[in-house]
């Protein structure tokens, strides 16, 4: 099904690019060649950009004609009401030859963190690229935009309302990069001081991929982008906009702790013997099981490893309004038997009991969404 | 807690003899598809980024597969480093970037994986190459 839709997203591209030949801007494939870059390596890229997208790797013949027709797109950055961490998680995505090919390849024209212009030389930078790009090229966006008073968060004189409305005009369409742009995030947190909405909330009349976590995954933001270089689509969202590829499986069912959890093992604090032996963070709070992204098998620092390898549960930083989930060392649920019991004698249907833990899980953390309970140091203490 | 488990499972890959149960259905995974290639005819490739594996259980696959007869590296974008393992048709490609990061591990089950292979524009260019060394005027200049 999935193969299906981008072997059609490819077709489509293919098009596109017989459609617009007489243009003739140099391709990613023309780009390669120019710089000597073989065939074999070209593969090579491909495999390793497969493997980034999370895609098949029936998909690399693919991916490979689609990234040969490849342009090169123009890029405007916002950033909002942010801490930052999004651009650093991303600036540490490239640091190697073939992600660094790919970041050649697109035109970042604004973004005002990295470039060296700053103020009137910046913004014009910006209205440039709008101008010339226009309706074509890809904004994107991190941090959350305050709508109680435009004094908040300005740019230039400008407030993130009105950058935010007058950018997205002429784009293809809005990457929303971490959990502030895509969910409001922790400005949004209760009470919310600065009436922090996301970019979702502002924006109905253009596509918008979200790409949530406090940060992102650094290849789940290139891989997002490449994705659009490469077929010059979008990726398949599911219900609240994230990319499927990286958000399709929750944490808990790709966690490599699962069969501990299956078997009923879990650690009850974190120096116990459960701790010790690596078992399953449930107990302490883990939101693996309600949240969805690809740290499981993406994980972090170059593949290094994620929260839960490290002992530590997952927080939920990819989901809406995970800063008021109410708590993050309370347990998701507790069901009134004794769980470890309730999941060794369901060891036969254990994806099953999964699904209505899975459940139970959801409809508490609805409640606590719904008393926007505040985390208080007793939270933090077990 | 100190209950311990019983089973008859065979890859432990944790010191206390607990176990994670990833090893096995990715061997079994291996052993389907050399089935398929020896039947059919149809490679497979199984991307080893992408599956939840636990600390040392990629190692544990590769100890098991072992290493045979063919070894082959690349120095594309990087080094590559290619082996078929002590199962003929099964075979590990690994890429690397230039700071030595791993950015690619897939077990291919095939007779030889396409990397290895020459390209065909790459065999275009190189002709192009031979027949401008092999004109006189150019070759003198050698």
């Amino acid at each position: 099904m999935k193969k299906q839709q981008v072997n059609n997203q490819a077709a489509q591209s293919t098009t596109r690019d017989a459609a617009d030949g007489a243009t003739h801007e140099p391709t990613l494939g023309d780009a390669l060649r120019s710089q000597g870059v073989s065939r074999r390596s070209f593969l090579k890229f491909c495999a390793a950009t497969a493997s980034m997208m999370a895609m098949s790797p029936a998909m690399i013949p693919k991916i490979a004609q689609a990234l040969e027709n490849a342009r090169r797109p123009s890029v405007i950055w916002l950033s909002f009401q942010e801490c930052t961490g999004c651009t650093e998680s991303l600036t540490r995505a490239h640091t190697s030859t073939i992600e660094s090919l790919i970041f050649d390849s697109i035109s970042l024209d604004y973004h005002h963190t990295l470039q060296a212009a700053a103020g009137h030389a910046a913004e014009e930078a910006r209205e440039i690229a709008m101008k010339e790009n226009d309706g074509k090229y890809l904004l994107v966006v991190d941090g959350s935009i305050p709508t109680g008073n435009p004094g908040y968060s300005t740019i230039a004189g400008i407030s993130n309302l009105d950058m935010l409305m007058d950018t997205a005009k002429g784009a293809a369409a809005i990457i929303a990069v971490g959990t502030c742009a895509t969910y409001g995030g922790i400005p949004h947190a209760d009470p919310n001081p600065t009436g922090a909405q996301s970019v979702g909330d502002l924006i109905t009349d253009k596509p918008i991929i979200n790409v949530p976590g406090c940060p992102p995954i650094p290849v789940v933001i290139t891989g997002v982008l490449t994705h659009f270089l490469t077929f010059g689509t979008l990726p398949e969202l599911d219900h609240i906009g994230r990319p499927k590829t990286f958000y399709g499986q929750s944490i808990h069912d790709r966690c490599y702790r699962r069969p501990f959890y299956d078997k009923g093992l879990f650690a009850e604090t974190f120096d116990d013997e459960g701790a010790q032996k690596g078992w399953c963070l449930y107990k302490l709070g883990c939101k693996g099981p309600t949240t969805y992204n690809a740290c499981a098998t993406t994980k972090w620092n170059n593949g290094t490893s994620f929260p839960i390898e490290s002992g530590h549960p997952c927080i939920g930083c990819s989901e809406p309004d995970f800063w008021d989930g109410g708590g993050f060392y309370k347990a998701l649920s507790m069901p009134t038997e004794n769980i470890t019991k309730t999941a060794i004698y369901t060891a036969a249907g254990a994806a099953a009991a999964g699904v209505a833990i899975g459940a139970l899980n959801k409809s508490k953390k609805k409640a606590a969404n719904k008393a926007h309970s505040k985390v208080t140091i007793d939270d933090l203490e077990k | 807690m100190t209950q311990t488990i019983p089973s008859r499972m065979q890859f432990n890959i944790q010191a206390d003899d607990t176990l994670t149960w990833n090893v096995e259905p990715l061997m079994h995974e291996i052993r389907h598809a050399l089935k398929n290639l020896l039947e059919q005819e149809q490679s497979s490739v199984i991307d080893l980024r992408s599956l939840p594996l636990a600390p040392g259980e990629e190692q544990k696959i590769l100890d098991l597969l072992g290493r045979g007869e063919v070894s082959a590296n690349l120095n594309a974008l990087g080094d590559s480093e290619v082996y078929e393992t002590t199962y003929p048709g099964v075979w590990l490609v690994t890429h690397y970037n230039d700071n030595d990061d791993i950015v690619g591990r897939f077990i291919e089950v095939t007779t030889i994986p396409e990397i290895l292979m020459s390209q065909r524009p790459d065999i275009t260019d190189a002709h192009e190459r031979l027949v401008n060394l092999l004109d006189t005027e150019t070759l003198s200049e050698h």
